[in-house]
């Protein structure tokens, strides 16, 4: 039964070489919907398991109660994300088109095993190969803009993971000095090895400074709104709703080796400047961004910053409240970068000056695009409403009252700033664009299935509310990270 | 001569070699030669990883070494020559730093590795092998090259010479592996290999592609994103 955790891993690999192999375009458009489902199917079957935690080679593979719940939510975000990209043409797949769905199921094949490892070293090779496999996928378009995009990406992507490859490196080293040489995160948890504080100290910040890269925090957060804004739609709903998501988990992991050996003040101290800083930073671009894709994508650095501060307090409410912002925000995310995408190509402009009047114009993209921007806001029934305010709550029990009044009021500036854009976008009279495009699905793109936005926003309303199971799942989840 | 002995000549010599290399990075201005220098270096590392089985009787870091050897000493530099064959672009012209404020930036990076490697010498220095004494002193050789990584990719205008940068960081990240715990482990060195030789193949495809849409890459050109 513990091989159950190989799934997320083969699915992908089967599914990718059948959309490399198989011509059809309708197995390159379904592979990365039907290996979603499968790693949902598995997080959930783990969510749902007792007993001793499954384990294979040696901790080479390792689910506990984190990794299951992170997988559901790779698997939710990405049926959302890829499910609402399916392109329903059939025919030949053309080169391009096999070599994304390849990479999709790649990209979801690392982000699996980054959460089902249990040895640091694995997982930070995960994480890099997250940056490898959505490389191209950035590139797609194959624009001077989407390469540049890309190489950004990648270069401030590699340097800044390879700094978190020292930290781990010197983390193996710190253990080994201690009498065993070992990269397991439940060793290094467990509080049996004489660690050296001085030595860990070094290892966990640089850890933290090099996933906090990929995770988007500030100050290495500016490749961010370049790769998202440039990828293909769900690419940008993969990378905002769960790359980040997984690299902040890394950042949970090295945060419990942090409290065992060192205490939580200097975690504390640096997850919240990141997590104040990114939400500062947030707050001034989105007030003053002119492409919506790019709004979205500085959405995402702020929900980020906002995950940062609560993983700063810690505490079972903080955790819990952190680890269902994560599934909510990505939901919500991956939504509103499947329908950015297809206003984009209705409308061939990422400007938001120049769309007016979406409301009245394209109702069945705007609504969506609405319902999705007022999750992200945290509005209730929303589940972000609940988690930001447990955040607030957990922060002021903790002591923070300050930094929670700080984070309070750059939320209201990101608040103020997405309303205008949105607003912009959508209000107004349906006649200011005359011609053919003005109504209706008319490029190619536009169009595209309707259900998975249905469900994962009906999810991320119902999901604050469902005390059981899902707050006792998370609940447990949280526990594990402390 | 004992086997110890030998190793930790080897070590010295091997160490040398990589801090030397380091510099004539910042030094050289042509791509090419970056790409033999950092062939150079590749073999240094592998040199280091077999002083270092040598030290400590270890059969299986031999096996590593020959991994280092093909890939950082061979396959790598080989991928960095095609991509600036392909681009036509050598020299790198108009640099931030010039080459002598470059080398002095060198020493003081080297200066600061010693100052801060020392909470990680006194951790690991003798405990483990035979060899872990001289390793553990030659760790801030490892982060000098990391830093010298980082300047190379904060200062040079050349898309390729970013690519060298990382590459160099990277084996800076290794040394400082192999000098403090023998390495980590094989599943995982072979996982980072793997990812440092797609890191290096994306980046040579992209710096192409870019040229092939903008003409000779400077980063600075890359200016079309932003806010």
């Amino acid at each position: 039964m513990d091989a159950i955790v190989l799934v997320p891993l083969l699915a992908p690999a089967l599914l990718g070489a059948a959309a490399v192999v198989v011509p059809d375009r309708r197995v390159a458009a379904w592979s990365g919907v039907v290996d979603s489902v499968v790693v949902l199917a598995v997080g959930l079957v783990l969510l749902a398991r007792r007993g001793p935690v499954p384990d294979l080679a040696d901790g080479l593979l390792r689910a506990d109660q984190l990794s299951a719940f992170m997988l559901t939510v790779i698997g939710a975000v990405g049926l959302t994300a890829t499910w609402g990209g399916v392109d329903r043409a059939a025919g030949r797949a053309t080169r391009a088109e096999r070599r994304y769905a390849a990479l999709v199921c790649v990209f979801l094949a690392a982000m699996s095993l980054a959460v089902l490892t249990d040895n640091l070293g694995v997982l930070w090779v995960a994480i890099e190969a997250t940056t490898v496999a959505t490389a191209f996928l950035v590139g797609h378009r194959g624009t001077r803009r989407s390469l540049e995009a890309a190489w950004k990406y990648v270069v401030l992507g590699s340097v800044g993971v390879a700094i978190a490859l020292l930290g781990v490196v010197l983390l193996y080293a710190a253990g080994r000095s201690a009498g065993e040489a070992t990269l397991s995160w439940t060793v290094l948890t467990s509080g049996r090895l004489p660690l050296d504080p001085g030595l860990v100290r070094v290892a966990v910040a640089l850890a933290v400074l090099g996933f906090a890269t990929k995770a988007g925090l500030a100050p290495m957060h500016s490749w961010l709104p370049d790769a998202h804004g440039q990828a293909p739609a769900p690419v940008s709903g993969l990378m905002s709703g769960v790359l980040l998501a997984v690299a902040l988990y890394a950042i949970l992991r090295v945060r419990a080796i942090a409290d065992v050996v060192l205490g939580p003040g200097l975690m504390r101290g640096l997850l919240m400047t990141a997590g104040l800083g990114s939400l500062a930073v947030a707050a001034a671009l989105i007030l003053r961004q002119r492409d919506y894709k790019r709004l979205l994508a500085y959405s995402s650095i702020e929900h980020m910053g906002l995950l940062a501060v609560g993983a700063a307090i810690g505490g079972p409410l903080a955790m819990a409240a952190v680890l269902l912002h994560v599934l909510g925000h990505g939901l919500a995310k991956a939504t509103a970068f499947v329908v950015a995408g297809r206003i984009l190509a209705a409308e061939g402009t990422s400007r938001i000056q120049d769309v007016r009047g979406l409301l009245a114009r394209r109702p069945a993209l705007a609504v969506p695009f609405v319902v999705a921007v007022a999750a992200l806001l945290g509005f209730p029934p929303f589940a972000l409403f609940f988690t930001e305010v447990a955040i607030v709550v957990a922060g002021w029990q903790a002591g923070l009252g300050w930094a929670m009044a700080v984070v309070l009021v750059l939320l209201l500036a990101v608040f103020a700033g997405l309303v205008r854009a949105t607003a912009a976008m959508v209000l107004g009279p349906a006649g200011e664009r005359t011609g053919a495009d003005a109504s209706g699905p008319s490029r190619r793109g536009a169009g595209g299935p309707v259900t998975p936005l249905v469900l994962a926003l009906c999810a991320t309303a119902v999901v604050g509310f469902s005390a059981l199971p899902v707050g006792a799942a998370i609940a447990r989840a949280a526990g594990v990270v402390g | 001569m004992s086997l110890d002995g030998l190793a930790t000549q080897l070590l010295a010599l091997s160490t040398g070699a990589l801090l030397l290399t380091a510099a004539l990075l910042v030094w050289r201005r042509s791509l090419a030669a970056a790409a033999r220098l950092l062939a150079v270096q590749g073999v240094a590392l592998a040199a280091l990883v077999v002083s270092i089985a040598a030290a400590e009787r270890d059969a299986e870091l031999l096996g590593v070494a020959a991994v280092v050897l093909a890939l950082k000493g061979v396959v790598i530099p080989l991928v960095l020559g095609r991509g600036v064959r392909a681009t036509g672009v050598d020299r790198e012209n108009a640099l931030r730093v010039n080459p002598t404020s470059g080398l002095v930036g060198v020493t003081l990076l080297a200066t600061l590795a010693y100052l801060v490697s020392r909470p990680i010498t006194q951790a690991t220095a003798g405990i483990g092998g035979t060899a872990a004494g001289p390793a553990a002193f030659a760790v801030p050789v490892g982060l000098t090259m990391v830093l010298v990584g980082l300047l190379l990719v904060v200062t040079r205008r050349r898309a390729l010479s970013q690519l060298v940068g990382f590459l160099v960081l990277d084996n800076g990240i290794a040394t400082v592996a192999f000098l403090t715990a023998a390495g980590v482990p094989f599943v995982v060195e072979l996982g980072v290999s793997l990812d440092v030789l797609l890191v290096a193949l994306i980046l040579a495809v992209l710096s192409g592609r870019l040229h092939a849409a903008l003409g000779a890459v400077s980063v600075d050109e890359l200016n079309e994103l932003r806010d």
